[in-house]
């Protein structure tokens, strides 16, 4: 690629998406374990075959884990269908049927999530069903499926609608629903005799039957997941076309380095790494002091057990996330900046480089870039293996080549970082949306969110749900829209006791407090907190003493040993722990773990000890009757299968 | 790195070779990163690609080329859990811990790989085929349990998925 100019960026941006059939496979980590590149071969190979002029392009993920691997399709005219559960049989039939003869795959094809009102504008050519009761009372998506063609036939349409059992329909427990294509109409609890009024009404009337309507569509927005799934992320150009980069030419041909923070202060956006601290205070603080040389760091060492969101957007859009690194180096007037990204995560870094290295020959990184006196240039680090370097000073020292073991704070690393210089260190998904804040604008961001947790959030929803999955979600929706509604709710016979969010700093939330919004800090307040956005489903089963002593245990492997409280502490307490958990614990043993979390709150040295009693001090506050179960009965009362039922509502 | 002996040269003919193409590879991998400032664990994980772990040899080596002491070295690889001091088996497996896997019963994979490998986790048998470990989140929590073998993940596992993928690992690797 040429060195690009500002003009060449703006040009790109204009020139839009190219045109004609296309097929993309969501090609991260999860989908290509899932089998994703034999789909992806598939695909190339049957078009060959075919002689069908169609692109395919190998894109990130969709978010969409449960359903992987994961394909979408676009042909000349209409919506991009996606199909989940794909594998290389069915590839070839997409290429055969779909593409050829507009035929969908059976149980492959995923309804649309933005659901439609209106008839108008054509006719319908398909119909989506499936009961989303499914498992309690059998699954009659089948039935219902011969119930709509044998109707269709009655009135001389089965040959012009085809009607296609759906993998998912974005619907739960809603009984059976139904989607029109193209309208993407949608109906749920449809019975039998609903099918005749559909046909009659909506297929040749051209009305919708209100009574069964399903409005409202996905909750979800997306701004650090905008290109995720939707563009290559090995191609700048793809990037380009998306209007990558344009914020980076708005900050350094329009405006000042004090105008750019100030457009984050406009935003509202606080780190989504885990504290929340606003991004536009820690940019200026680093701007502030005088330096011969200042540094940028984007921290990519996601540990935290059960979280996948940094390695989603690493992977998925690359370039997004070192042009919020490289806007952050010019707001505080860095000429150097480091992914910290984990070993454990390859295709991340194999991305991550691949970005750097296409931008560097487009002139992004370097001297002058786009002829401007702003020069900087960017580097891969790799992680070890080690928790703790989520901590800022931890992080630096493993950069510089040593242990990670925390400093104290003051001084913090915005006055003296890494190797003694001014350093701002920024999460993967803060980076993310700081590049979308530059494009569109601080206020367009503050629109999305609560007062004080302005825009979005992404949530890596996994355990026992229904559908594992990413989202990103406005803040200020209440968590059980997003496990419930977006996630399908419990994936388990056994229903939802609780939702673990933060990882090892983060507390359980009860089924009764489930209608929280979710915000820094309406979590803090129920004793947990929103760190980077893992949400672990728990079902009944679950022995909320076991999962205490599951986090406590990452947290003591993971204390670097450097203060007494964490060292000494987080063992002790897990020694008690597992007293109780064996059968063996008194009411004495709570008390003294009470005593151990104060004295590990106040006194540890950094954020990996005054957080790990979190996932205790939760499951002691709201599971209090499983401890004393474990103690009185020698049981645990999760395992032995007791009702619990009057602790709270019914999922 | 190969062990041949020369035809001509006794034992410490051989280990003078050993000692030299040590050097060399240790040389090879120290390259671009020699002068950079906070290097080292950029090449430690070098020398944990082409070896598969960090041989004392190999961190001696390492030590002189760099200036730096062997303690210095060694506080960092004992420190991070990603650096081996031990050789892995032909083949690795590596049973993700993370919390997504743990509720769904990573611990019975373990149980079954352990009975199955006549290994525990964590040990290193010399020569064994298969080499056992856990590790922490793999970020496929998605595909909750999840092993990886030499590289590629499995996901969505069973206890009784778990002899046909060592089966297939094995005749994999025999054709």
């Amino acid at each position: 690629m040429k060195v690009l100019k500002a003009s060449d960026i703006r040009e790109y941006a204009q020139s839009g998406t190219e045109k004609g059939p296309w097929i993309r496979v969501g090609m991260d980590t999860g989908g290509i374990a899932a089998g994703a590149k034999a789909v992806y071969e598939a695909l190339v190979e049957a078009r060959e075959e075919a002689g069908a002029s169609i692109r395919i392009e190998k894109v990130g993920s969709l978010g969409l884990a449960y359903a992987d691997p994961v394909v979408v399709f676009q042909c000349e005219s209409g919506p991009p269908v996606v199909f989940g559960s794909m594998n290389p049989d069915s590839a070839r039939e997409l290429i055969a049927n779909h593409c050829r003869k507009g035929v969908l795959l059976e149980d492959r094809v995923m309804a649309s999530r933005d659901r439609g009102e209106s008839l108008e504008g054509g006719e319908q050519l398909a119909i989506l069903v499936k009961d989303t009761s499914a498992g309690k009372h059998g699954d009659r998506t089948e039935f219902f499926q011969q119930m709509i063609q044998d109707e269709l036939d009655f009135y001389g349409l089965k040959s012009t609608i085809r009607v296609y059992r759906a993998l998912d329909m974005g619907l739960y427990n809603k009984g059976v629903c139904l989607q029109l294509l193209p309208s993407r109409v949608t109906y749920g609890g449809v019975s039998g005799p609903d099918i005749r009024h559909i046909i009659k009404e909506s297929l040749r009337g051209g009305t919708i039957l209100e009574d069964l309507l399903v409005r409202g569509s996905d909750p979800q927005e997306r701004i650090v997941l905008r290109n995720c799934g939707q563009i290559d992320p090995d191609s700048i150009e793809s990037y380009l076309r998306a209007d990558g980069y344009s914020g980076l030419v708005r900050s350094l041909t329009e405006m000042t380095p004090e105008e750019v923070i100030e457009e984050l202060k406009v935003s509202g956006l606080r780190g989504r790494g885990g504290a929340g601290f606003p991004t536009w205070i820690k940019w200026s603080k680093t701007r502030e002091p005088q330096a011969d040389r200042k540094f940028v760091i984007c921290n990519a060492d996601e540990g935290d057990p059960g979280a996948f969101m940094d390695r989603s957007v690493l992977e998925g859009d690359p370039h997004a996330v070192l042009e919020g690194l490289m806007l952050s180096a010019y707001a505080i007037g860095a000429d150097k900046g480091f992914f910290y990204i984990r070993a454990e995560y390859p295709l991340a870094v194999e991305r991550v480089q691949r970005a750097i290295d296409q931008a560097r020959e487009a002139g992004l990184l370097g001297e002058n870039i786009l002829g401007t006196d702003f020069s900087f240039d960017a580097e891969v680090r790799l992680g070890a293996g080690a928790f703790v370097c989520g901590e800022e000073t931890a992080l630096i020292a493993s950069i510089e080549g040593r242990r990670g073991s925390p400093e104290p704070r003051p001084p913090y690393p915005s006055v003296k970082g890494l190797w003694g210089k001014p350093t701002s260190i920024n999460n993967v998904e803060t980076l993310a949306a700081a590049s979308a804040i530059l494009e569109k604008g601080g206020a367009w961001y503050s629109g999305f969110g609560t007062e004080k947790s302005r825009g979005t959030k992404v949530f890596a929803v996994t355990g026992k749900v229904r559908n594992s999955q990413l989202v990103e979600v406005p803040m200020g929706i209440p968590i059980r829209t997003i496990i419930e509604d977006i996630c399908g709710g419990a994936g388990t016979e056994s229903p939802i006791k609780a939702v673990q969010t933060g990882g090892p700093s983060g507390g359980v939330i009860p089924l009764q407090h489930m209608d929280t919004a979710v915000s820094y800090e309406s979590l803090q307040s129920l004793g947990s907190i929103m760190g980077s956005g893992g949400m672990l489903v728990m079902d009944e089963k679950d022995c909320m003493v076991d999962v205490a002593k599951f986090y406590l245990n990452f947290c003591v492997d993971e204390s670097c040993g450097k203060c007494a409280p964490c060292r000494v502490g987080g063992f002790q307490m897990l020694q008690l722990l597992e007293k109780i958990h064996s059968g063996e614990g008194s009411m004495d043993d709570i008390e003294a773990i009470r005593q151990i979390c104060r004295c590990m709150q106040t006194a540890s040295l950094c954020g990996l000890g005054q957080t790990a009693p979190n996932p205790v001090l939760s499951t002691l506050k709201y599971f209090n009757n499983e401890y004393i179960a474990l103690i009185e009965k020698d049981k645990p009362l999760a395992k032995a299968g007791l009702d619990l039922s009057e602790e709270g509502a019914s999922w | 790195m190969e062990r041949k002996r020369m035809s001509n040269t006794g034992e410490l003919g051989y280990l003078f070779d050993w000692v030299e193409s040590v050097q060399v590879k240790v040389r090879e991998l120290v390259g671009e990163w020699k002068d950079r400032e906070g290097n080292l664990i950029m090449i430690l994980h070098a020398i944990q690609n082409e070896f598969g772990y960090v041989p004392r040899g190999v961190a001696n080596e390492l030590a002189k080329e760099l200036g730096i002491s062997l303690a210095r070295i060694y506080e960092v690889i004992t420190f991070y859990h990603y650096f081996r001091l031990v050789p892995p088996g032909q083949h690795n497996v590596q049973v993700c811990t993370g919390t997504a896997c743990y509720l769904k019963g990573s611990s019975e994979l373990i149980e079954e790989l352990e009975k199955r490998l006549g290994v525990t986790e964590g040990e290193a048998l010399p020569d064994s085929e298969f080499h056992l470990e856990t590790v922490r989140c793999i970020g496929c929590c998605g595909m909750a349990p999840a092993i990886v073998i030499d590289g590629e993940t499995h996901g969505r596992l069973c206890q009784k998925d778990v002899a046909g993928i060592l089966e297939n690992q094995r005749r994999g690797k025999r054709v």
